[in-house]
């Protein structure tokens, strides 16, 4: 894969989407429905990454105390549900991936 | 001070309170980047290039995990498909500006730029056909500029501090704990939980198919859904 070509494809039509109603307002009219849809795009997306990343373990469907991830996802879940601190969020949770790591290595 | 100037600096100066996020953002974005195996010039060129911060995080992630490029550009182009609401809502008010100056504000205009640019337009009285509203690009100008600037600083800093963070410390993890931390407090109403439990659970149905598609068909589940049970009541 040629990195460069793929950011900057991505990165054109970025560009394109932030200037599709700047430049042809007058022509163009979004959707009622697709707007709507839009909406959900950053939940369903970054869910769908998050999800397998804590509870599969090589592809395969890993929920027990042993799974170090899980724990911590939950738990920085929790902590980004009360305080919507980002910053919180990664620190309670990597915390809480590397006290599992140690308990199950002992 | 001209009335230009003015309006600038008051871009600048309603982004800040948003530049303290942004800040450990993008160094943990330049940290994960290098963690992917992106090089720092290819890395630190992301942030220019595509200039939004889940994307750039999404395609650290896919790329550490070997998806083929047609997916990684289908996902980054998805995920980025949310700006189209905010060119549609912020057109009419640069409406009455040269093409130069379009462009340059369609680049800058990030979630961060807009939530702020939005609020400033939507709070003056004018309208936006008025004459007298002729300045305001000036403050979206501000604001675009100072997060871009942040952006680009913070991503060379975490780039400078990924080279000597070693492996074992599980960095990579911190992406997902950045998800969370982004998509736990976006979930407002009951059409938005709804939505995040059924894309989480294609997401583990649908994880052996090829191509690792699996991402997308879980993404649209989650929003077909999402748009279903809105429109249900």
């Amino acid at each position: 894969m040629n990195i460069w070509l793929v950011m900057i494809i991505i990165g054109v039509i970025t560009f394109l989407t932030r200037l599709s109603f700047i430049a042809l307002q007058d022509k163009l009219q979004m959707p009622a429905i697709v707007s709507r849809g839009l909406k959900y795009v950053p939940t369903a997306v970054l869910t769908a990454i998050i999800v397998p990343e804590l509870l599969l373990t090589s592809g395969s469907l890993h929920i027990s105390f042993g799974n170090a991830r899980l724990f911590a996802g939950i738990l920085a879940g929790l902590v980004a549900w009360r305080t919507k601190n980002v910053f919180l969020t990664i620190l309670v949770g990597m915390l809480a991936l590397w006290l599992v790591q140690l308990w199950f290595l002992k | 001070m001209s009335a230009e100037r003015r309006e600038f600096l008051a871009g600048i100066k309603a982004e800040l309170p948003i530049l303290l996020g942004v800040i450990p953002f993008g160094m943990i974005y330049g940290v994960l980047a290098l963690d992917a195996g992106i090089s720092a010039a290819a890395s630190q060129a992301m942030s220019s290039i595509i200039f939004a911060g889940s994307a750039q995080f999404i395609f650290t992630q896919l790329y550490a995990g070997g998806v083929p490029a047609l997916v990684l550009i289908a996902t980054g182009v998805v995920v980025n498909l949310r700006h189209a609401l905010y060119s549609a809502s912020i057109a009419p008010y640069l409406k009455h500006l040269p093409v130069r100056w379009k462009w340059l504000l369609a680049y800058l205009l990030t979630d961060e730029a807009y939530a702020v640019a939005i609020t400033h337009y939507r709070t003056s009285d004018d309208s936006p056909d008025h004459k007298s509203f002729g300045n305001k690009h000036w403050f979206t100008l501000g604001a675009g500029l100072a997060l871009w600037t942040t952006w680009q600083l913070s991503t060379a800093a975490g780039i400078f501090l990924g080279a000597q963070i070693p492996p074992s410390w599980s960095l990579d993890f911190a992406v997902a704990l950045t998800f969370i931390a982004l998509v736990v407090p976006a979930l407002k109403d009951r059409a938005d939980v709804v939505a995040a439990i059924t894309a989480g659970v294609v997401s583990i149905l649908a994880f052996g198919i090829p191509l690792k598609l699996g991402l997308l068909v879980a993404a649209l589940s989650g929003i077909l859904v999402g748009v279903w049970f809105e429109v249900r009541r």
